[in-house]
């Protein structure tokens, strides 16, 4: 993500990314987890369903950012389209 | 004359004196008319207050409800919080203009019936793109003027409505209605408009990140939740809110995600917050409604905080494009913890006051049995973490560094952020203290362990999916087209389409006034060498008497013509 740069700031060394990527991996895991001992409540069925909160949000998001990309294929334009189409008027 | 001052005017007496005070007292006026328009607002009891005679109508320009003084709050709140962060910046125009135009979001608050609301809409509107031009560049006078277009035609569609309304029940009461006939249609829609919803939500992310970096901080409070006020007040349980609502929230997250404007990226996600209330006024239970109402109130606070350390952002580098910022973490830290905390608050991180009122809404869909609105209302709850909740302060204080490096928020900016920092953890800390001013009794507890741990679960798997899918989110120094190029282009080019037609016409119509003169000359010619044509006969064309209303009719024509002609 950021280049490596032996003087830059702590928050941004190879290191540091390393060390917040297993803390976070570590976090995902126990949230999944935990729910063997916090029963959530399931208003619709399936969202009281194990590891459904994680995997519903992930998978939305998956789904939202393609959606979005197979959109931009389409709506994308240059920054000055505008003003080029002002000037072709 | 009512024993006390209406909240609206002493608003608007403020943005008055800033036009006419200089200096020190300038400044007095702008952080201590807010204070004072708020106690008055807590001064308006339940009911009517104030009736005085309007043409044929008794209008009640005051009316009081806990549901209109919450708006009525979190506006003038937001007026102080936006006075203390522009005043050093902003010009004393852009102030005047930001505080007639909060003046008349809290008039709409307070309306108690249909002339008033219009009435002060309209003070929105005007001053609303006065806000809009102070961004003083080409790009904000162009989006100003598509800006007041858009609103006053919304603007004449509602007065159509209310017209129709008031013709046909003889009442001006502002009161819930059906969506049942073309009067309460155009209501409807003429509030729609303003509440960006579809299809022409384009004008927000058109018109705000054009305005100043002070101006787009009152832009993003005001016009879309006064919006969601008078849906609230007029139209609760019209389930088809539920899906126009549902589609905000998909169409800000799908847009924001393509953005690579930060302000842009911003505006989208209000279009997606607003969705959300407007779904929420459409399953329009009690539990509902003070969803809407919650996250109004809630929405207002982040959405601003986001929108300040934006403008901090840009004031101090002068760029506005994800492509040109990153890693401002390093010289701005007050800034990016700000933003961040807006960030958490927008994506509904329990103890922030998105997660004790968004979930509301969604407790109020699960309630009601409307499965399919729940799960969408929570994947949007996911996708609101991604576009907003790290795609925002991701690109703009952390992915690359951009070498940048600029000073923090000067003092009073910091102080305003700070203030809304203060609010947006408080009600998610203590939502019973916040819960009591909503206009229905409360009967929801948001941090039970299991929504506490379902929400977790939805949100750190959706910043996953962020990191994963970094590389499909690299941004690239593009727009996004929107319903709004069908304004901007497509009917410019039909129009010259039918330019090219017309000199085409307009040959040959001339073609034919020749001939036909030149034949009329011919004739002429023959009958002046004859007598004089008999009496009896119809007099000449110029001669004849007509009608005046068809005179006024192709003077009306000819006028349309000429206008037209004139304009292109």
């Amino acid at each position: 993500m950021s280049k490596s740069n032996s003087d830059d700031h702590w928050l941004v060394r190879p290191k540091t990314i390393r060390l917040l990527w297993q803390i976070f991996a570590g976090i995902l895991a126990l949230t999944v987890l935990a729910q063997f001992v916090i029963k959530i409540k399931g208003y619709v069925g399936v969202d009281g369903w194990f590891g459904f909160g994680a995997l519903f949000g992930f998978a939305a998001c998956v789904a939202m950012v393609l959606f979005a990309k197979l959109l931009g294929v389409f709506l994308k334009r240059g920054e000055n389209y505008y003003d080029e189409e002002e000037d072709n008027a | 004359m009512p024993e006390y001052l209406p909240p609206a005017l002493i608003l608007l007496t403020g943005a008055l004196l800033i036009g006419i005070l200089r200096g020190h007292m300038r400044t007095a006026v702008v952080l201590l008319s807010p204070l004072l328009t708020l106690w008055a607002v807590w001064q308006v009891p339940d009911g009517v207050v104030a009736t005085m005679p309007f043409l044929d109508y008794v209008i009640e320009p005051v009316e009081g409800s806990p549901l209109r003084r919450l708006f009525a709050t979190i506006f003038a709140g937001m007026v102080f919080a936006g006075g203390l962060y522009a005043y050093r910046l902003a010009r004393w125009y852009e102030l005047a203009a930001a505080y007639a135009y909060a003046a008349g979001a809290i008039g709409v608050c307070f309306a108690g019936d249909l002339i008033t609301m219009f009435l002060y809409w309209e003070l929105m509107a005007l001053f609303s793109t006065i806000v809009v031009w102070c961004g003083n560049t080409q790009g904000a006078r162009a989006a100003g003027i598509r800006y007041a277009v858009m609103h006053l035609l919304g603007g004449i569609i509602l007065k159509v409505g209310i017209e129709g309304v008031v013709v046909h029940t003889g009442s001006i009461d502002l009161q819930p209605m059906q969506v049942t006939n073309f009067d309460t249609w155009m209501i409807l829609i003429g509030i729609l408009i303003n509440a960006a919803a579809p299809p022409v939500s384009a004008w927000l992310a058109d018109a705000y990140p054009e305005s100043s970096p002070t101006g787009s901080v009152f832009l993003s409070a005001f016009t879309t939740k006064t919006a969601v006020l008078a849906l609230i007040m007029l139209f609760p349980g019209e389930s088809i809110l539920i899906w126009i609502g549902l589609f905000m929230v998909m169409y800000g997250i799908i847009y924001a995600l393509l953005e690579n404007d930060a302000r842009r990226i911003l505006a989208y996600s209000i279009v997606n917050q607003v969705g959300f209330m407007v779904c929420a006024v459409g399953i329009g239970t009690e539990m509902a409604l003070n969803g809407a109402a919650a996250h109004a109130f809630a929405h207002i606070i982040y959405k601003a905080l986001l929108f300040m350390s934006a403008g901090v952002v840009i004031y101090r580098t002068g760029k506005h494009k994800c492509t040109e910022l990153g890693g401002l973490f390093r010289t701005m830290p007050l800034t990016a913890f700000c933003g961040i905390i807006g960030a958490l608050a927008i994506s509904g991180v329990p103890l922030t006051s998105g997660f004790t009122t968004k979930t509301m809404i969604s407790q109020a869909a699960a309630n009601q049995e409307l499965v399919a609105v729940y799960l969408l209302l929570g994947a949007a709850s996911a996708g609101v973490f991604l576009h907003a909740g790290i795609k925002f302060p991701w690109f703009v204080f952390y992915q690359r560094d951009s070498g940048l490096r600029p000073k923090d928020a000067p003092w009073n900016m910091g102080a305003a952020m700070l203030i809304l920092v203060v609010f947006c953890i408080g009600i998610g800390v203590f939502p019973g203290l916040f819960y009591q001013f909503l206009p229905y009794p409360v009967d929801y507890e948001p941090y039970t362990a299991g929504k506490v741990l379902f929400y977790l679960q939805l949100l750190l798997f959706s910043g996953l999916a962020f990191f994963l899918l970094l590389p499909l989110m690299r941004r690239t120094e593009t727009i996004s087209l929107d319903t709004d190029w069908i304004w901007r282009v497509l009917i410019f080019r039909i129009l010259q389409k039918l330019g090219l037609a017309s000199t085409a016409v307009g040959r040959a119509i001339s073609q034919f006034v020749r001939r036909t003169l030149n034949n009329l000359l011919a004739k002429a010619g023959h009958h002046l060498s004859t007598e004089a044509p008999d009496t009896e006969e119809e007099p000449g064309m110029l001669a004849r008497s007509r009608p005046i209303g068809r005179t006024a009719l192709w003077i009306a024509v000819l006028l349309t013509g000429y206008v037209l002609a004139y304009y292109f």
